[in-house]
C-alpha cells in the first residue's frame, strides 16, 4: 500500500501540470479525483465503453486503461478543454443543435473520438466516423444522430 | 401536421434540448462526480454462492483495519423489508438469514478510501451453509423444488389466468391455427453510467443524492426504512445515464447501505457500482418463454389468441406483478383481437433480480406474435404488410373510443399509418421484386408494429403537480417531480411552459427533482412523465398567466380576458398594437403589492383515476391513459456461410406519439429505443448463466451494438392529438422497442426462410438453424 510518490509533468487543457502521484492510479483516476475534471466518465473501467475517452497528443485513448504516469511529458486534453471559453467546437454545436445527446453520458466520449478523428482527417467518410467511435458505447441515443453530427462538424472545418 | 406546428410559438418544433450544452461541454454532473468534505468511501461485500443459509457474520478484523469508520451488515435495518406492495415486500437491503441469489449484498464497509474499504471487505468473515439451488423456472415450478422463499409454494411469484370472448370456438372457426414456442434472452439494461450514491445526514435529515429515475420512489421506501417522516428525507436528483426501469429506478444495496453507513460513521459515503456489479448484481429484463397459439381465417383475419407465459423473476419479486399484466394484457393491441386468452407465471429462482425494463413485458410478446404472424402469412400466402394493415385497429373517429375485449381504452391509433408509412418510406413492394442474394449473402426484410401504452396509472399516488415561478427579472423557473432520465422531458416541460407563456426556451430554467421542495410524483416509468408533467406544467404556466394578466389588466385598463402574450409582448388580442412588454407587466405583478409571489400551480388529473393492481387477477381494465404506435422496417445482410446477421442502414419507422412535442427528441428517441433494446435483443445482446453466475459481467465479453452496425432508419411522424394527452401526446419510443426485434428476426426469415425462436439470433444459432433446414430439404 505504501508506493512511492512520483513526479509526473504534463499539459492538461492547455495548462501545465506538475505533481506527485501514486504509481498505481490510472489517469481516469488522475483526471476525476485530483484534478476534479469529472467531465471523463467512469463507465466500464476496460476500455470497452468509451465513457472516459480522452486526447493524448491528439488520439484518441482511454483514460481508464492509461497509468497517470504515463502521461508524462505529453499533452492531455479532456472535454473540459475542447470549447473555446464560451464558443462550443463544431462538434458539440452539431450534437447540440442535430439533437444527438440524450442523456449524455457517453457525449464526452464521443466528442472526444470526433475531436481526435477530425484533427488527423477533416475530410472524414460516415464510415472513418462509424470507425472512430466504434469504441464508444452508447446506451439511448442509437448512433445516428451522433454519426450524422459528426458528418455535419467535417463540414462545417472544412469551411463548407 | 402543418396546421397543427404553425399554431405553436415553440411546440412542435425541434429546438436542442436545454440540458445538451451542459453535456456536451463535460459539465453536466452525474451522482458519481458529487463529493463533500470528510467524505467515505463505501463497498458491498457480496455472497459467493446463489444460495445459502448465513450461519455467522465476523467484522471484528474489518472494524480494526486503520481507515475503516464503520461496518454494517443486514441485521442493522432492524428487519426492514422492501417491495413494490405491501404483499410483495422480501427483499431487505442487505441479506439477514439467507442470500437468494449469486453476490448478494451481506454487509458493507465505509472507509477513508477505496482500497481500504476494499480491504476490509476481505477481512469480514462469512460462515455459509450452501443450499441447493433452482435456476430454470419450469424446474422450479415442480412440487419438491428447492424454495427461494419457503412462504412461496412452487416458488411461484405471481399468475394470472384470463379468458376473454371465447377463443375455442374462435380456433374451431379459423381455417389456419399454429402454436409456437418462443424465448427472450437474459438481458441487462444496458446504461453505461453505474449506479452511484453520495449520503450524509445534516440537521437530522438524511440527505441522498443518486442516480434514481424515480427519486420519490426512494423517499417513500427510505422513510420507512429509516423511520423519518418524509419531511426529513431529502432525495436530491443529479443528472442521470440512463435508466430504462430497474436498478436506477427503484432501490439496491447500496441505497440503504450508504445511508445507515453516513449515519452510524456522522460522515458523507459514497458508494459507485462498478459495471461488474452492475452486470452481475443489478436488475434485468425477465428472460421469458412464450408459447403462442393463433387461429387466422383464409383472408388473414386473427379469430383468435392464446398467449402461455412463464418468465424467471429472478430472487426477489420487484415489479414482476405488473410485467406480467402488461406481458400479456397489452396482447390485444394494435392488432384487432376479439377472442384472448392467457395461462401466465412469474417464477422465483436463484437467478439475478428480473425487473421493469423499457418495451415493459409488451416486447416478449410482441416478438413471439410479430415473427408468428409472418409464419402464418406465408402459409396463406399473403404479405407481412398487408397481413398487419387488415388486423390493425382503425383510428377511432373523434369523440369514438375503441375498446380492446379487455377493455383498453384507445382514442387514437395510428397503427395503419404507421405501417403504410414505413413501408412507403422503405420501398417495400419495389425491395421484393428484386433479387437479395449475392452469393452466401442473402439479404431479406422484415417488418413488426406495435403498441405502447403511455401515461401508467397504477395505484395509490398517481398524480403529478408542476409549479411555475415567474421571477421580478421575468426569467421563469419551472418545478415538477418528474425526472428526466435522458429522454428530454426537462426540454419539454421548458417548451410547454414557454409556449403557454409566450416567452423563449432561454427564459425557462428547469431545476432537476429535490424532494424537500418539489411535488411527489411516481417518476419515470410507464411512459408516464410528459402526460403526466406536460399536463401539469401546462396548467402551472396557464396559473401564473392568469396571474400576470391580471396584474396587466389593470395596468392597461382592459379585462383580463381581453389580453394575450406572444413573443414576450402583453398585448390587447383586437389590437395588437397596444402592448406592454413581458418584463413590464412582471415587475407590475411582482411589485403591485408588497410580498407578491408570482407562483402558477398545476396538478395532472389523468392518471388519479388509478387501475387498481387487483384487476391483474381479471386482466380487464386500462392501465394506460393513451397509446401510441409504431411500425419499423429492417433489411439484414445474413452470411449463410457463417451465421452473422447484421442490419444494413437501410431501414424505416413510423410512430404515432399523437403530437411530437420536438420531432427531433421523439426521433432520436425511437431510433435509439429501437435499436438498443431491441435490435439487440434480436442479435446480440444476452447473459450467459451458469448456476447463477453471469460468466459475461462485462462490455467485452457482453455483447452490445455498436455504431458500425446501426441502420439508419428514414423515419416520419404520424399525428394523431390525442384527447387525454397534453397537446395531443401519448408516448414514444417504447412501441418502438418492442418493434426492433421483430423486424429483425422477420427479416432473416424473409432473407433465409429460418424463423429464429429464441433470441439472441447469435451467428452459431442461425448457422444451425439453417444446416437444418437444408438437411430438412434434402431428406424430403
Amino acid at each position: 500500500m505504501k508506493d512511492e510518490l512520483k513526479d509526473l509533468k504534463f499539459k492538461v487543457n492547455g495548462k501545465k501540470i506538475e505533481l506527485k502521484v501514486n504509481p498505481k492510479i490510472l489517469l481516469l483516476e488522475l483526471l476525476r479525483e485530483e484534478l476534479k475534471l469529472t467531465g471523463t466518465r467512469t463507465g466500464c473501467e476496460v476500455s470497452a465503453c468509451g465513457a472516459c475517452t480522452v486526447n493524448l497528443d491528439g488520439k484518441a485513448v482511454r483514460a481508464c486503461s492509461i497509468l497517470a504516469v504515463q502521461v508524462n511529458g505529453h499533452e492531455v486534453v479532456t472535454i473540459e478543454g475542447v470549447a473555446d471559453g464560451e464558443k462550443l467546437h463544431p462538434i458539440q454545436e452539431a450534437m447540440v443543435n442535430h439533437g444527438a445527446i440524450e442523456c449524455g453520458f457517453c457525449t464526452s466520449g464521443m466528442v472526444m473520438s470526433a475531436r481526435a478523428l477530425l484533427l488527423e482527417n477533416p475530410r472524414a467518410t460516415r464510415e472513418d466516423i462509424k470507425k472512430a467511435i466504434q469504441g464508444n458505447m452508447c446506451a439511448d441515443s442509437g448512433y445516428v444522430k451522433y454519426v450524422e453530427a459528426i458528418e455535419m462538424a467535417a463540414k462545417v472545418i472544412q469551411g463548407k | 401536421m402543418e396546421d397543427n406546428k404553425n399554431n405553436y410559438a415553440v411546440l412542435g418544433k425541434s429546438v436542442p434540448r436545454v440540458d445538451a450544452p451542459l453535456k456536451v461541454t463535460g459539465q453536466a454532473k452525474y451522482a458519481a462526480d458529487y463529493e463533500m468534505a470528510g467524505m467515505l468511501w463505501g463497498i458491498i461485500k457480496r455472497a459467493p454462492y446463489a444460495h445459502a443459509r448465513i450461519l455467522s457474520i465476523d467484522t471484528s478484523k474489518a472494524e480494526k483495519l486503520p481507515g475503516v469508520k464503520g461496518v454494517i451488515i443486514g441485521k442493522d435495518f432492524g428487519g426492514f423489508k422492501w417491495g413494490w406492495q405491501a404483499h410483495t415486500r422480501d427483499e431487505t437491503p442487505l441479506a439477514v438469514d439467507k442470500v437468494r441469489y449469486m453476490y448478494e449484498g451481506v454487509a458493507a464497509v465505509a472507509a477513508i478510501n477505496k482500497d481500504i474499504a476494499e480491504e476490509a471487505c476481505d477481512l469480514i468473515d462469512v460462515q455459509y451453509e450452501e443450499l441447493p439451488a433452482v435456476f430454470d423456472p419450469f424446474e422450479a415450478m415442480k412440487e419438491g423444488a428447492p424454495l427461494v422463499h419457503e412462504d412461496k409454494p412452487r416458488n411461484i411469484l405471481v399468475e394470472y389466468h384470463w379468458d376473454f370472448g371465447d377463443v375455442d370456438k374462435a380456433f374451431d372457426e379459423s381455417y389456419l391455427v399454429r402454436e409456437d414456442l418462443f424465448q427472450t434472452p437474459r438481458m441487462g439494461k444496458g446504461y453505461i453510467e453505474p449506479p452511484a450514491v453520495l449520503a450524509w445526514w445534516e440537521h437530522d435529515t438524511l440527505h441522498y443524492i443518486g442516480a434514481k429515475g424515480s427519486p420519490y420512489m426512494l423517499w417513500r421506501i427510505f422513510g420507512r426504512a429509516f423511520k423519518l417522516p418524509l419531511s426529513k428525507v431529502r432525495v436530491i436528483q443529479p443528472i442521470i445515464g440512463c435508466d430504462f426501469g430497474g436498478t436506477k429506478n427503484d432501490g439496491h444495496a447500496l441505497d440503504f447501505a450508504a445511508i445507515l453507513l453516513a449515519k452510524k460513521t456522522a460522515r458523507p459515503v459514497k458508494i459507485v457500482y462498478t459495471q461488474w456489479e452492475e452486470l452481475t448484481t443489478c436488475l434485468r429484463r425477465h428472460a421469458m418463454w412464450v408459447r403462442v397459439k393463433m387461429g387466422l381465417s383464409k383472408d388473414g383475419l386473427i379469430k383468435g389468441l392464446y398467449t402461455n407465459v412463464v418468465a424467471d423473476g429472478g430472487a426477489y419479486a420487484r415489479m414482476s406483478p405488473v410485467t406480467m399484466y402488461l406481458t400479456n394484457g397489452q396482447c390485444t393491441v394494435p392488432y384487432k383481437i376479439d377472442n384472448f386468452r392467457t395461462d401466465t407465471w412469474n417464477i422465483y429462482t436463484n437467478n439475478p433480480i428480473a425487473a421493469a425494463m423499457r418495451g415493459h413485458g409488451m416486447y416478449h410478446t410482441r416478438y413471439a406474435i410479430d415473427c408468428q404472424l409472418d409464419l402464418m402469412a406465408k402459409e396463406l400466402g399473403i404479405d407481412p404488410v398487408e397481413i398487419r394493415h387488415k388486423n390493425s385497429i382503425d383510428n377511432p373517429k373523434p369523440g369514438e373510443i375503441y375498446y380492446t375485449v379487455n377493455k383498453l381504452r384507445v382514442a387514437t391509433c395510428g397503427i395503419k399509418e404507421c405501417i403504410e408509412q414505413s413501408a412507403k418510406l422503405f420501398g417495400w413492394d419495389e425491395y421484393h421484386k428484386t433479387k437479395k442474394t449475392d452469393g452466401p449473402i442473402a439479404r431479406g426484410a422484415g417488418i413488426a408494429a406495435s403498441a405502447f401504452l403511455s401515461g401508467a396509472r397504477l395505484t395509490g399516488h398517481n398524480s403529478c403537480s408542476a409549479i411555475v415561478r415567474i421571477n421580478e427579472d421575468g426569467s421563469v423557473n419551472v418545478l415538477t417531480g418528474a425526472s428526466d432520465v435522458g429522454m428530454g422531458s426537462d426540454t419539454a416541460m421548458c417548451a410547454i411552459a414557454a409556449e403557454v407563456l409566450g416567452v423563449g426556451m432561454k427564459d425557462v430554467e428547469i431545476k432537476r427533482v429535490d424532494t424537500a421542495y418539489s411535488y411527489p410524483d411516481p417518476g419515470s416509468y410507464g411512459s408516464r412523465v410528459t402526460i403526466y408533467a406536460g399536463e401539469a406544467t401546462m396548467k402551472a404556466a396557464e396559473d401564473a398567466k392568469r396571474q400576470l394578466l391580471e396584474a396587466a389588466s389593470k395596468e392597461m385598463n382592459v379585462f383580463p380576458e381581453e389580453l394575450e402574450i406572444r413573443d414576450k409582448k402583453v398585448f390587447i388580442k383586437t389590437d395588437e398594437t397596444r402592448y406592454l412588454p413581458w418584463l413590464d407587466v412582471v415587475r407590475a405583478a411582482c411589485y403591485a403589492n408588497i410580498g407578491n409571489v408570482i407562483v402558477g400551480k398545476g396538478v395532472s388529473r389523468k392518471g388519479t383515476k388509478g387501475f387498481s393492481p387487483k384487476a391483474f387477477s381479471t386482466g380487464e381494465g386500462d392501465v394506460g391513459t393513451n397509446y401510441g404506435f409504431a411500425a419499423q422496417i429492417n433489411e439484414v445482410e445474413v452470411d449463410t456461410e457463417t451465421g452473422v446477421v447484421r442490419c444494413t442502414e437501410k431501414s424505416s419507422m413510423a410512430d404515432d406519439c399523437g403530437f411530437p412535442l420536438n420531432p427531433a427528441i421523439v426521433e432520436t428517441q425511437c431510433i435509439g429505443g429501437s435499436y438498443h433494446q431491441s435490435i439487440s435483443a434480436a442479435l446480440y445482446e444476452e447473459f450467459v448463466m451458469d448456476k447463477g453466475s453471469t460468466l459475461n459481467p462485462n462490455f467485452v465479453d457482453y455483447k452490445r451494438p455498436r455504431a458500425y452496425e446501426a441502420p439508419f432508419p428514414k423515419f416520419a411522424h404520424v399525428i394523431t392529438n390525442d384527447p387525454y394527452g397534453p397537446f395531443g401526446v401519448k408516448e414514444c419510443s417504447e412501441a418502438t422497442t418492442c418493434t426492433g426485434a421483430p423486424a429483425v428476426i422477420n427479416a432473416i426469415y424473409d432473407a433465409t426462410g429460418v424463423m429464429i425462436k429464441n433470441m439472441p439470433a447469435t451467428p452459431e444459432k442461425v448457422w444451425r438453424a439453417l444446416k437444418e433446414k437444408k438437411e430438412a430439404e434434402k431428406n424430403k
